[in-house]
């Protein structure tokens, strides 16, 4: 009976503790769960309800009417859509440029050249520019009759330089050029940061065995990096399809639809053409790509990374 | 031993004649930003001349930017906009961060798995797939046009939350326990304890955070409207589109709106850098 009084009391302090530790555990994650759920959680799902709705926010919310799959239906027979979908997976060759690119300057600035920080500072500044600065720069480089870009090519003997943005089949690739010259700071900076993980008595041991440079890159290297691209691959990937910035202030899309996005043509859908219903369901497709993407990192880490 | 030596000096002949090669190819890479720089201390007549006088030939420096800072447009007041936002949202973010990543790394509470499975899935979620809801919701609120909903969209974002959690999660559990058994809250131990050991990383998020929020377009392009409100990404596309062939002035507006995230960059490289290097994050 005694016993089990101490014990009690022993017990009683511990309970308090524990359920003290509970409330300020809600206390303290309680400020982002609240938001998150309000700014993203209720968001997705009002999202996909829209989704099988023909709607306009700007109407009263009796004027909504359930259409089932109509909109993904309409989606697929929308030429728009089809194109921005189109361009968004071309966009996506920027990725493995960008990876090269990257993995080359990453160990030529790690082993072979003096003044390390300098070049990742160098490397590294467009990445932390607005994007909207840099594609008002771009606009002006890329000028068809007076921008530097055609002027040099002219006077390097070349008489009629590609419009760039203006022209329908350079409009894309000008933009990929940007998008490239605009990551590859991160995924050298990434990439110089795993190239440091990698024990340096491996490349000693190689050294020994004569190996070259090139066979040391692809024996050593490249299979030690492989996590590190993989996860840049699935990163670039996703922010690929994320592409907004550049297209709304560069090129609205055009010239007719050739740098049309899909991220791109959400927007107008929703806030010019305010067909709330149809936007949502291109909301969906995005968030589908989105989502096959992660699926495909979290499938594929496990059978193609080697650690 | 005169061969090692020889081979050793060629190694650093090597390795200079590798440094010079790259940093021309650095400034390449760099050339739009000079392009840039040099176009918005030039005369008008003078931006698009051939050969291109990358070092101008006449100066008009205090008049570009004189007139871009004080002109027509509010340049100013979307400069302060920026800050402003950019500031409290930086502020906000770190604090309600730090708080759920610590919470959802060493308090034990009910529901803590389920919970940070839904911030995990919110992290999926595209914010361009959730423009129209958001929008709604900001009506009904009344945060539509105000910089507090913008500051809100940013502050609450899981991106920190992740981050700082990976950093909370490398202090000693036994060092946190040390404090428990000796009488500290949870809160105490959070602020006493937990924080200043993580100080680095909340720097990095800081100005990471600070980066994203100043460089955001179109968070401001779809929940402002009144001019007076707008920040300087929008500022400078407006600016762009209405000045029309003024391009020495667009480019002095362009180099105003980098130039903070420059001194910034220059400051804090090395949280920058690290961060992104280690927790590989992307805005």
């Amino acid at each position: 009976m005694q016993g089990n009084e101490v014990q009690q009391q022993q017990a009683l302090p511990k309970l308090k503790r524990k359920q003290r530790e509970e409330i300020a555990g809600y206390v303290l994650a309680g400020p982002m769960l609240l938001g998150l759920f309000i700014f993203t959680v209720i968001p997705t799902l009002i999202s996909l309800v829209l989704s099988f709705t023909e709607w306009s926010f700007i109407a009263d919310l009796q004027k909504m009417k359930f259409v089932g799959l109509n909109n993904f239906k309409q989606l697929f027979d929308d030429q728009v859509f089809l194109t921005s979908m189109r361009n968004n997976l071309i966009l996506l060759l920027v990725v493995p440029v960008q990876l090269i690119v990257s993995l080359v300057l990453a160990v030529v600035i790690e082993r072979y050249v003096y003044g390390k920080g300098l070049f990742k500072v160098m490397f590294f500044m467009p990445y932390i520019s607005s994007m909207v600065a840099v594609a008002i720069v771009f606009q002006l480089l890329f000028h068809p009759s007076y921008g530097p870009v055609n002027e040099t090519l002219r006077s390097l003997g070349i008489a009629n330089p590609p419009k760039w943005l203006a022209d329908l089949h350079y409009a894309l690739p000008s933009v990929m050029i940007i998008l490239i010259w605009v990551g590859i700071g991160f995924c050298m900076v990434v990439y110089m940061a795993a190239l440091n993980a990698i024990p340096k008595d491996l490349y000693e041991s190689a050294d020994i065995d004569g190996a070259g440079v090139w066979t040391r890159f692809r024996r050593i290297t490249l299979p030690l990096v492989t996590p590190t691209t993989f996860f840049l691959l699935v990163t670039g990937l996703i922010s690929s399809f994320k592409s907004f910035d550049v297209i709304k202030v560069l090129t609205e899309g055009g010239p007719s639809y050739s740098t049309s996005v899909v991220t791109y043509y959400l927007y107008t859908t929703a806030f010019e053409n305010l067909k709330t219903g149809y936007a949502s369901s291109i909301a969906w497709m995005l968030f589908g790509c989105v989502l096959l993407i992660t699926l495909i990192q979290l499938y594929g880490q496990k059978k193609w990374v080697h650690y | 031993m005169r061969t090692t030596m020889n081979v050793r000096i060629r190694r650093k002949i090597g390795k200079a004649a590798v440094t010079l090669a790259m940093l021309l190819l650095g400034i390449g890479f760099l050339l739009p930003f000079i392009w840039m720089l040099s176009a918005s201390v030039k005369p008008e007549i003078d931006v698009f001349k051939y050969p291109i006088q990358w070092i101008p030939v006449k100066w008009q420096f205090f008049e570009n930017y004189r007139e871009v800072w004080v002109g027509d447009h509010p340049f100013a007041l979307y400069y302060w906009n920026s800050i402003k936002v950019s500031v409290v949202t930086t502020i906000v973010s770190v604090f309600v961060s730090a708080m759920a990543a610590f919470a959802f790394s060493h308090v034990e509470f009910r529901g803590r798995k389920l919970l940070f499975g839904v911030v995990l899935m919110t992290f999926m979620v595209p914010s361009y797939s959730i423009m129209v809801p958001q929008f709604m919701i900001f009506r009904w609120l009344d945060l539509f046009d105000s910089h507090l909903g913008l500051i809100m969209l940013g502050a609450f974002s899981a991106l920190g939350t992740f981050m700082l959690r990976q950093f909370f999660m490398g202090l000693h559990k036994d060092y946190l326990d040390a404090a428990f058994i000796d009488g500290a809250g949870t809160f105490t131990t959070f602020v006493r304890i937990a924080l200043p050991l993580v100080r680095p990383a909340l720097a990095t998020y800081a100005i990471l955070r600070f980066i994203w929020t100043w460089n955001d377009y179109a968070n401001p392009l779809i929940f402002l409207r009144s001019d007076r409100l707008m920040t300087v990404q929008i500022g400078i596309q407006k600016f762009a589109s209405e000045s029309g062939a003024f391009y020495s002035l667009i480019m002095a507006g362009t180099v105003s709106a980098i130039l903070p995230l420059l001194i910034i960059f220059i400051f804090g490289q090395k949280q920058v850098i690290e961060g992104i290097a280690l927790g590989g994050v992307k805005g």
